[in-house]
């Protein structure tokens, strides 16, 4: 059997302005018929290119791609034929309705009309779209959109299947959903290569191809990736220091390739063996993960060094007194908070405290009211019902004096794009009413502290999203606000940006900032403090990750990760929800 | 070309056209919009003037001559006392013109000899200003020779122009607008709404799905042609209908022809479409890109409102690429002088050419590529 898909040196590259970027460079890779691979990598490392390179629509400037042998270069349509291909947009048509979508679809990759019908039939099962066929694709959510779009690629059950993030913002009941089907896609033979950015997607594959500026890192199997490991990674703990603290000293002592905070501990990976202990740390070792292998390959401590230098007057080892000997004081209070659009209701009824210096999460799939509330804490949304304080003001009241005390960092960074990164600052800074030496010293302090001195005179678009992410937490903390609400800040970014925006944060609240913040990562629930589970407006759960995943454990799952509590506890909810009605 | 695949992108895109209100407000309530403004609102006639009239010495010629302005549609004489409280008139725009008939009139027209009329135009609208001077000129003259009728002397006047006007003989500039307006719409159709629904299409990410599936790149394009022709043809039928029977303009030619020429410069106007859609792939670049050189083309310099003889040369040249100009010229042919095939055939081939020309740089531009 020929191979499904076999890029020979291929190099590909993209004019931008004056130069051109390149997007791959003499990659070489195939792929073992009906396997699954994934493909990983760092923002901008082409993984995008590589498939649209393999459906035919890009040519490489040099080197050949082939499928099933035949070069895209000279045989488009006849590769079109046996490929199916879902683009990170999943390409429906959103006025035309799930039954009009798989007809044109089907109808494109000329399917008799009995085939057709049969197929569609059995896809509708599959994806349980079956009651939504005379919904417009626009009107579904965004799993379901997910489902569709991957129902459209499979009609013509393709030999070789290419999807890009198909699991992107996607909750964690669609995504297992998702998977399940690609999963069943072996038994028909098809080959898939499917880009993600999940490390758990990472390791359920077959085989991971790990791409960086555009060169293979490495191919192999996920077991392939972790081996090397063994025994790198530890679980450390502390009798008194806190987690942050911890992770603050762990990762700065030789031999320490990186230090995650977890909800138990903080977890290491180490360059050799040896651990280099401190009194008074428990370590315990750990199974590696091929979020370890990653950041290994990857990482090595690239870009997630801190900012040298914490604020002045506000260093880490300042004489704070440790957690917990502070004055339980509530920065935010939310009760009874409920919102209305017309007879929907987006918020139902929630209600949470968070204390100064918590990181408090709201986590939730796309839909779940995450936005809403947040819109409302920060004054942007009058609520419906229900009380809201804010820094000790009513928000529905005094959300303008409220505002000044908020940093807020929003779902798409709010930045000026034809404005370079300095002129960004500079007009943050203004609207901030900054003005004289406060204004030039907090200017010069952003600058450093987020590492922005290369990119002054960049244009905002032209960042990568990671740069541009700082930039965005860079202006929003300006005016110094004992308050930060960020809104799903990590959506879309690559997971090394994602661990360094982290930790930047855990930086914050260490200092005393009180941070509130929306994901729909459910991995990200480790850093939060205390937080809670939205679905559907309502509070599905709420407390510190340790607690709500101990909710989940059962005999079967007896360490579920947020992702499994997340769908055991939509489950309960709605099994409850179907007995009350 | 696989009928399967292009029966299905066809309906598709009617599917979208009827869902999507930005297409139906470009297809049919801009056009409708159009209509009525240029078939009710804009006129370039001058009706119902408001004169201001001052009569010194009113006497029994006077009367008469008064009457016969409060006759004409072309008037609405408002008396005056005197020439001060009519310029006052005319300054707070309450008159655009002021007729003063001094208190000689009667005698100097008794006696035979020129009876001289005092007429002041408010010159600030040239146009107003130049056609109202020529009305009371001739409304002036009309009487005269009336009342030299009714006084069975004749009339000396040594030169009398005998006028005759061709095509429109009553003058209704509505005759010449709302026939040209066709091309307005077509281009409308044509080039703005075909551009933006293929930007659309890249800007959704569909283009690329769809590219990805073994359609060919002749089929989308035939996918997108055939449904806006459509609605192209549609939409010069509509304004057809209205032209004859809402605004009574007449159609000379034949209905048959004015068909076959609306098509051609239809498939010039969606190549114009497609073309700009094959550099502008968002919907913003596009619908600036489509209004500047089609949209605002067949308006201004199309000879469908200003007359291209009276262009300065260098924009006089410009027009000549210019599609709708052709089909200005056609239109205005075809309904109020009939089917004279020699102006008809030169603009006609101009227009196939320009079809031609644009349809197969699209064609040629357009790859199964991404970049």
């Amino acid at each position: 059997m020929a191979v499904p898909l076999q890029f020979l040196a291929v190099s590909k590259s993209f004019p931008r302005g004056r130069d051109r970027v390149q997007a791959l460079q003499e990659l070489e890779l195939s792929l073992a018929p009906g396997t699954i691979t994934g493909l990983l990598g760092p923002d901008g490392a082409g993984k995008t290119t590589l498939m649209r390179l393999a459906t035919g629509l890009l040519l490489p400037d040099s080197g050949r791609v082939l499928v099933f042998g035949a070069d895209t270069a000279d045989a488009g349509s006849r590769i079109q034929d046996v490929i199916g291909y879902m683009p990170q947009r999943f390409g429906l048509y959103e006025d035309l309705t799930v039954q009009e979508n798989l007809d044109l679809y089907a109808d494109l990759q000329g399917l008799g009309r009995e085939a057709s019908r049969d197929r569609q039939q059995e896809l509708l099962k599959l994806t349980a779209l079956g009651p939504f066929g005379s919904r417009r694709a626009g009107a579904l959510s965004g799993g379901m959109k997910q489902k569709l779009g991957l129902a459209c690629a499979l009609l013509r059950t393709p030999r070789l299947l290419l999807l890009d993030e198909p699991t992107v913002g996607v909750d964690p009941i669609a995504r297992r959903e998702l998977w399940e089907i690609v999963q069943g896609l072996r038994q028909e033979g098809t080959t898939v290569l499917m880009s993600t950015a999940y490390f758990d997607e990472a390791e359920q594959c077959d085989a991971v191809i790990l791409l960086h500026e555009g060169r293979l890192l490495a191919q192999r199997s996920p077991q392939a990736f972790r081996a090397p490991l063994a025994g790198r990674t530890h679980l450390v703990r502390h009798d008194a220091l806190s987690r942050r603290r911890l992770q603050e000293s762990l990762r700065v002592r030789p031999g320490v390739l990186d230090a995650r905070i977890l909800a138990e501990g903080v977890r290491v990976l180490l360059r050799e063996a040896a651990p280099p202990r401190a009194a008074g740390e428990h370590w315990q070792e750990a199974t590696p993960a091929f979020e370890d292998a990653f950041v290994a390959l990857l990482g090595a401590g690239a870009g997630a060094k801190p900012a040298e230098d914490p604020e002045p007057g506000g260093t880490p080892d300042s004489g704070l007194p440790p957690d917990g000997a502070q004055a339980p004081e509530n920065v935010i209070e939310v009760r009874d908070l409920r919102r209305l659009f017309g007879n929907f209701e987006a918020v139902a009824s929630i209600g949470f405290e968070v204390r100064k210096g918590q990181i408090f999460g709201l986590l939730g799939a796309n839909g779940a009211g995450k936005t809403t509330t947040f819109r409302m804490l920060c004054g942007l949304l009058p609520p419906t019902s229900g009380s809201l304080q804010v820094a000790g003001m009513d928000m529905r009241h005094a959300s303008v004096a409220a505002q000044a005390r908020i940093g807020y960092v929003s779902q798409k960074f709010s930045l000026y794009g034809t404005l370079n990164s300095r002129q960004n600052l500079q007009f943050f800074a203004s609207a901030y009413g900054l003005r004289g030496r406060r204004r030039t010293e907090r200017l010069a302090w952003a600058l450093r502290e987020f590492q922005l001195e290369g990119y002054q005179d960049a244009n905002a678009d032209e960042l990568p999203l990671g740069i541009k992410q700082r930039l965005a937490l860079a202006c929003a903390l300006l005016h110094e606000p004992p308050i930060l609400f960020l809104d799903e800040p990590t959506s879309g970014v690559d997971p090394l940006a994602r661990r360094e925006f982290w930790q930047r944060v855990n930086g914050l609240a260490e200092r005393g900032v009180t941070v509130l913040v929306t994901t729909h990562f459910m991995d990200e629930a480790e850093y939060c403090d205390n937080l809670v589970l939205m679905s559907l407006g309502k509070v599905l759960a709420y407390g510190s990750p340790q607690e709500i995943r101990a909710q989940a454990r059962t005999a079967e799952q007896p360490e579920p990760s947020m992702d499994d509590a997340f769908i055991r506890l939509v489950l309960d909810h709605e099994s409850g929800l179907r007995r009350a009605s | 070309m696989n009928a399967q695949r292009l029966r299905r992108l066809v309906r598709k895109e009617f599917i979208q056209i009827v869902r999507d209100p930005s297409a139906i407000a470009i297809a049919f309530v801009m056009p409708v919009v159009l209509l009525f403004l240029f078939g009710y609102g804009v006129s370039l006639d001058a009706r119902h003037v408001p004169v201001a009239m001052v009569v010194d010495a009113p006497t029994a010629e006077t009367g008469t001559f008064v009457g016969r302005l409060q006759q004409s549609p072309y008037f609405t004489p408002l008396p005056y006392p005197d020439i001060h409280a009519a310029q006052q008139a005319v300054m707070a725009h309450r008159a655009d013109g002021i007729l003063w008939l001094r208190n000689d009139f009667s005698r100097a027209l008794l006696q035979g000899g020129p009876a001289p009329v005092g007429v002041q135009v408010n010159g600030v609208d040239a146009n107003t200003a130049r056609i109202l001077e020529g009305y009371i000129q001739g409304a002036w003259e009309n009487w005269l020779e009336q009342r030299a009728l009714d006084q069975g002397t004749p009339l000396v006047v040594p030169v009398v122009p005998d006028t005759r006007i061709w095509f429109n003989p009553t003058v209704r500039s509505r005759d010449y607008l709302v026939p040209g307006l066709i091309a307005v719409i077509m281009t409308l159709i044509g080039g703005l709404l075909t551009a933006l629904v293929v930007a659309r299409e890249w800007e959704r990410g569909t283009m690329e799905a769809l590219m990805a599936t073994p359609v060919t790149i002749g089929e989308i394009l035939v996918g997108k042609l055939v449904p806006y022709f459509i609605m192209g043809m549609g939409g010069m039928g509509l304004t057809v209908a209205l032209a004859v029977w809402l605004f009574a303009v007449p159609l000379v030619g034949s209905f048959w022809v004015l068909l076959v020429f609306s098509a051609l410069f239809l498939l010039a106007a969606l190549g114009m479409g497609l073309l700009i859609s094959t550099v502008a792939h968002s919907q913003f670049v596009a619908s600036q890109v489509a209004v500047i050189v089609t949209f605002l083309p067949a308006f201004i310099l199309s000879g469908f409102i200003f007359d291209i003889h009276s262009m300065p040369a260098p924009i006089r040249i410009v027009t000549h690429v210019i599609a709708a100009r052709y089909f200005v010229s056609i239109l205005q042919t075809i309904f109020l002088a009939g089917d004279l095939w020699g102006i008809l055939l030169t603009n006609g081939l101009a227009l196939l050419l320009m079809a031609v020309i644009f349809l197969g740089l699209t064609w040629r531009r357009s790859h199964k590529r991404l970049d």
